[in-house]
């Protein structure tokens, strides 16, 4: 795994193929995902390891991950395949963990599961 | 990602918890983009200005920023929620006008050109060939790549704003020389600016970091902002080239059935209740090619143009903004359709746009139908 912002983070996998478009399809305060075309619609990415390809879309989708933070709305880490600048500043200054997997390890992480990530240990288990 | 010694100093908060900050970013940036160093920029593009779109913790988070950072190289800004002149004519809440406000002044505070547009190509001059620069709006960095001969990475409000705070970037991808691995083939005839936009939007959906277009040879400005629009609304992919296909690139073709599905999925009314022209904003040549085309004409509903300030200023000077309103149209500036609470689903169900990029932002953000028609249509059904 490649570490973009370092920490350590424990919660319930939230998982999509689909990236993510910070702006425009996810309430800044409670962390509700509400695009239609979306297939995470209806669920919050609060509290959780959200697993998702990668963001898309607006770079004021990085405003979106810090609103998240400060509402505690924000998910625990994130775990991406490939980067896009929008979702690391937004860790960066959010202070959310953020890594980079290999496709194969993406596809081993299951929606639902209890983990921990760890970016010491380069870890996620 | 290696620093210099005083990058380092700053990164461990020597220079106080702003540069400390600035660092963080561009050092997460850096790493994400596999940057080996950071490299001096001359100009700053800054988006997250909309209260709409950065809400109270934005707002908040500026307030304090601005009390103490002062940007180092020349910095401009995205536009705001809406136009200071003429916002007693909408029903906006105080709250709002009072945090939009507050952000222009911590803009203003920290040192900005108070450019509000998201076209910053069309109203500054373009520095010389191959300057690096850093803009977040992400159709005036595909602009500045592809068209413009700069060198940016498609930044992110925080990636640019950490630019205009240390006047430095990650040396990443896009502003290494980068081939594109991909071509798309435009397979369509006589393209109008929506199928530009819809191009983009495809290219933006499949593309990496840059895409090849062939099939392309000229492309008037409107077509050209709405292609620009289009690839920064649906991915990440930063520039494009034109140019025939190369012998070993993945090829991908742009045909009547991709853009068919493009129109599916953000056309979603039949017709609109008001009409918005501008997103990006329209700029002189566009308000220069609106007013001929409205001559001895008048809109039948209400229909919003979306210009820059100083477009706006000299559109009047030459006679092009009369001439639009007198066929009853609105002229905002320092504002865009997208994302503007001035388009409020409280009053109107669907809008009429030739935007791809608005057509996204009017149907997610705003909440309401978009009915897609290119300019020349808009016209024809509906002035008279």
């Amino acid at each position: 795994m490649k570490v973009i912002v370092s920490g350590k983070a424990h919660g319930i996998i939230l998982k999509t193929n689909m990236p993510i478009n910070f702006l425009g399809s996810i309430d800044k305060k409670t962390g509700m995902i509400n695009d239609k075309r979306h297939d995470l619609v209806g669920k919050s990415v609060k509290g959780h390891i959200l697993v998702f390809p990668h963001g898309v879309g607006s770079s004021v989708g990085a405003y979106t991950i810090y609103s998240l933070k400060s509402s505690n709305a924000a998910p625990n880490a994130m775990v991406c395949t490939k980067t896009d600048l929008t979702v690391a500043s937004g860790c960066a200054l959010a202070n959310i963990p953020l890594v980079i997997v290999p496709q194969e390890e993406f596809g081993r992480l299951e929606s639902g599961k209890q983990v921990t990530l760890d970016t010491d240990s380069g870890k996620i288990s | 990602m290696e620093l210099t010694k005083e990058e380092d100093l700053a990164l461990g908060g020597e220079y106080g918890e702003t540069m400390q900050t600035a660092y963080r970013i561009l050092v997460a940036t850096g790493e994400a983009t596999n940057a080996q160093k950071l490299i001096p920029i001359k100009w700053a593009h800054l988006s997250g200005v909309n209260y709409n779109t950065i809400g109270d913790a934005g707002e908040e988070f500026l307030a304090k920023l601005s009390k103490s950072a002062k940007f180092k190289v020349m910095t401009t800004v995205n536009p705001m929620g809406f136009d200071f002149d003429k916002v007693s004519k909408y029903n906006l809440s105080d709250d709002f006008v009072k945090k939009q406000q507050s952000i222009r002044d911590s803009y203003r505070k920290m040192g900005v050109i108070p450019s509000f547009s998201c076209i910053p190509y069309e109203i500054f001059d373009l520095p010389e060939k191959g300057t690096q620069v850093s803009f977040a709006e992400s159709n005036a960095a595909i602009y500045a790549n592809s068209i413009g001969n700069l060198k940016t990475n498609k930044e992110s409000a925080f990636s640019a704003l950490a630019s205009a705070l240390t006047g430095k970037s990650p040396y990443s991808d896009l502003r290494v020389d980068d081939a594109p691995n991909l071509t798309i083939r435009m397979k369509i005839e006589r393209p109008n600016e929506m199928a530009f936009g819809m191009l983009g939007f495809f290219a933006g959906k499949i593309a990496d970091n840059s895409v090849r277009i062939s099939g392309v040879s000229t492309m008037d400005k409107r077509s050209c902002k709405s292609l620009c629009g289009g690839m920064g609304t649906s991915g990440r992919c930063g520039k494009f080239v034109l140019g025939e296909e190369t012998p070993n690139s993945e090829k991908v073709d742009f045909g009547k059935k991709e853009m068919q599905n493009i129109h599916d999925e953000l056309n979603t009314a039949e017709k609109g209740d008001i009409i918005t022209l501008g997103s990006p904003q329209l700029g002189l040549e566009e308000m220069a090619d609106l007013s001929a085309m409205l001559k001895g004409r008048s809109f039948t509903k209400r229909c919003m143009i979306f210009c820059p300030r100083a477009v706006q200023e000299q559109a009047r000077k030459i006679g092009y903004a009369n001439e639009i309103e007198r066929a009853g149209c609105e002229i905002l500036s320092d504002c865009c359709t997208c994302l503007s609470p001035l388009v409020d689903k409280n009053d109107v169900d669907s809008v009429t746009t030739n935007s791809i990029k608005g057509a996204y932002y009017l149907k997610n953000s705003n909440g309401v139908d978009v009915n897609l028609k290119p300019l020349s249509q808009i016209i024809q059904d509906e002035t008279k």
